[in-house]
């Protein structure tokens, strides 16, 4: 009799005691060498395989996001498409970033914010945050994302808390992108008003990580990689994931998001999560991508998250083209921002200073939300209460 | 006889509940909501925007005249909910609430203990508690007993379309209960809602079926007359069903010998 055969691999698997082990017991279990492999050498069987199952499973993703999916872009769009009308029905939601400061500490090979890059740095005062936040509410934003660099003495806690508390009785929903903070520190900004926080990795591969990031406080691989477990330990309401596309080969990083955000799912089952696609753009400084990441692969990767995970938040921002935009809203994105500016105070209080990176589709807010709406789709300004969290 | 529905202090001719998110435009929503017949809408707080007259979903419902039903959709403890019934109570002027209570934001299932909890606490608000929950027999028992005004079991997860997967536990439910049974998520066809009502469910309430349906407009008349052929099917009572084919040689024959 031989012993039942069953694989582990890519499998989530958790200590019995449930919550000591953070996801780099998981991560390390997985070399990228193999990710990247087996991704290339995922055949058509794999993929029609991955397309017919009802639950799929990382194995699939991988066929999904690999070479050999190319040709089977269609049956995708149309599953990813069917299973975000059910899911989310015919919306979109809208949301606007606001950058707050452009300081930072890190060097990032690819960031207009990196420490070394020559620029006029600006932190917003309370009166500007003000006059930003008025912009953004007359457009009719009510779902906001604050933006910041690192700098933790100028731009802390103490700062984020006070941003949040000036801005909340105008917004809804109020989300943080911004340096890495501490468990408690998440709390207490949960505590007034934060709804969620995005941290993208960049890239999951650790070797590649340390030389993008050779200094700062962003350098450190493993405390950025534990930030959405200290996130899920606060018991924030959504968390975003990510990889920043160009760095690496964007299937392997995408796997890793993919393995990320299954093992999150599990572990911290009261938090919704999102993804987002952001690829190098240019910028001051700029770094040209090493791995190129063309339409047609961003709109493979949005179509193999749907059909791998049906709840996932898929975001997309302005720095996709409009005619891509305009052709995907209807494929699988949840949500979807306009007229975006990278740089603090970039709306009203200095238009002039210099941007994050350069957004690609410029058309104003009522341009996308007449587009969206042409699409069939209602536009969709309010979906959360203020209220909730915090008012008993 | 007219065939009424109560709950609470309202009445209702018309057993199909509607639900309001999904739709791809808030005219469509008003027409759907129109075809459907239905006399009350559920209707998320978190998406109501008074500020915004024209747009906001609610201020399209008022127009139609229907019945609101605001719901907690959003809140993971019994603490939030009782929050945002009051809110919702101020927001919306109405003392009905859907209490929806789902920490996991996947499936949106709902907890059972902070819905107990919630549902005894508005109660003695005195608010009409509308509560979603699993099909448990139990559960629905005791919420009865703390005073909530119906109970709104789920046919098969949320958004799911798939239909009745709970039915030994709804007809438990039916059975037992002295409140209202509405089967509120998971009714994916007419044929579906038919079933529940078939079965004795006294409405059921209706969402993504019919906002993403291809003709959500005609789609909502096709509920309407499925709800209503369904609760007619169940006062006529349903003729039974034969398990066995009667055999053309009884088996019993020879007892006639004695």
């Amino acid at each position: 009799m031989s012993a039942i055969p069953y694989s582990t691999q890519h499998q989530v698997s958790f200590s019995p005691h449930g919550r000591e082990g953070l996801f780099y017991d998981i991560f390390r279990k997985h070399s990228w060498q193999q990710a990247e492999a087996s991704i290339r050498d995922k055949t058509t069987g794999d993929v029609l395989r991955a397309l017919d199952r009802e639950k799929r499973t990382l194995e699939d993703f991988k066929a999904l996001i690999s070479p050999a999916a190319k040709p089977y872009l269609e049956e995708m769009a149309q599953r990813s498409r069917a299973i975000t009308l059910r899911r989310f029905g015919k919306v979109i939601q809208m949301y606007a970033p606001m950058y707050l400061s452009n300081e930072c500490q890190n060097i990032c090979t690819y960031c207009g914010f990196s420490l070394t890059n020559k620029i006029p740095r600006r932190t917003l005062t309370d009166d500007e945050i003000l006059k930003e936040a008025a912009f953004l509410k007359g457009k009719g934003y009510d779902h906001i994302l604050l933006v910041t660099g690192e700098a933790n003495r100028t731009v802390g806690v103490s700062y984020l808390k006070n941003a949040i508390r000036l801005i909340r009785p105008y917004f809804s929903n109020i989300s943080i992108e911004v340096q890495p903070l501490d468990t408690g520190e998440y709390r207490e900004l949960m505590a007034e008003g934060l709804y969620a926080v995005l941290v993208y990795q960049e890239t999951y591969h650790e070797e590649c990580y340390k030389i993008h990031h050779p200094k700062g406080k962003k350098s450190n691989f493993r405390y950025r990689l534990h930030t959405p477990d200290r996130l899920g330990e606060a018991g924030i309401h959504k968390i975003g994931l990510g990889a920043l596309f160009g760095l690496e080969d964007w299937r392997t990083d995408s796997f890793f998001t993919a393995l990320h955000l299954e093992y999150l799912r599990k572990k911290y089952w009261k938090t919704r999560y999102s993804i987002s696609f952001p690829r190098l753009r240019p910028h001051s400084g700029g770094l040209e991508p090493k791995v190129v990441m063309t339409d047609t692969d961003l709109a493979q990767l949005i179509f193999a998250y749907r059909l791998l995970d049906e709840d996932v938040e898929l975001s997309l921002s302005t720095r996709e083209s409009p005619e891509f935009r305009d052709n995907i809203v209807r494929l699988g994105i949840n949500s979807i921002s306009a007229e975006s500016k990278t740089n603090p105070g970039g709306y009203v209080v200095d238009p002039q200073s210099l941007e994050q990176f350069e957004i690609s589709d410029e058309r104003s807010t009522g341009t996308i939300a007449a587009m969206i709406r042409e699409q069939g789709y209602d536009v969709v300004w309010k979906d959360w209460e203020k209220g909730f969290r915090f008012g008993v | 006889m007219k065939d009424i529905l109560t709950i609470a202090d309202k009445k209702f001719s018309s057993r199909l509940f509607i639900g309001t998110g999904k739709f791809s435009a808030p005219r469509l929503m008003k027409e759907a909501v129109e075809a459907s017949g239905s006399e009350l809408a559920t209707v998320a707080l978190k998406r109501v925007n008074p500020g915004e007259a024209e747009e906001d979903i609610h201020a399209v419902l008022r127009s139609t005249g229907i019945g609101l039903l605001p719901n907690t959709s959003g809140v993971r403890t019994a603490e939030e909910a009782v929050f945002a019934a009051r809110m919702a109570q101020e927001a919306l002027e109405t003392h009905w609430i859907k209490l929806e209570i789902h920490p996991d934001p996947k499936y949106l299932l709902p907890d059972p203990v902070e819905t107990l909890k919630a549902a005894e606490i508005l109660v003695r608000e005195g608010f009409v508690v509308m509560p979603y929950i699993h099909a448990d027999p139990v559960l629905c028992k005791r919420l009865e007993e703390v005073g909530a005004q119906c109970v709104m079991p789920l046919g098969a997860p949320i958004g799911s379309n798939k239909g009745l997967k709970t039915l030994d536990f709804l007809e438990i439910i039916i059975e037992q209960s002295t409140v209202p049974v509405i089967v509120d998520a998971g009714i994916g066809s007419p044929s579906h809602a038919a079933a529940a009502m078939e079965a004795g469910a006294d409405a059921v309430l209706i969402n993504t079926a019919i906002a993403v349906s291809g003709d959500p407009v005609a789609m909502a008349g096709a509920f309407a007359g499925a709800v209503d052929a369904g609760r007619t099917a169940f006062r006529a009572s349903l003729a039974p069903v034969r398990q066995y084919a009667e055999a053309s040689s009884p088996l019993t024959s020879f007892l006639h010998k004695f």
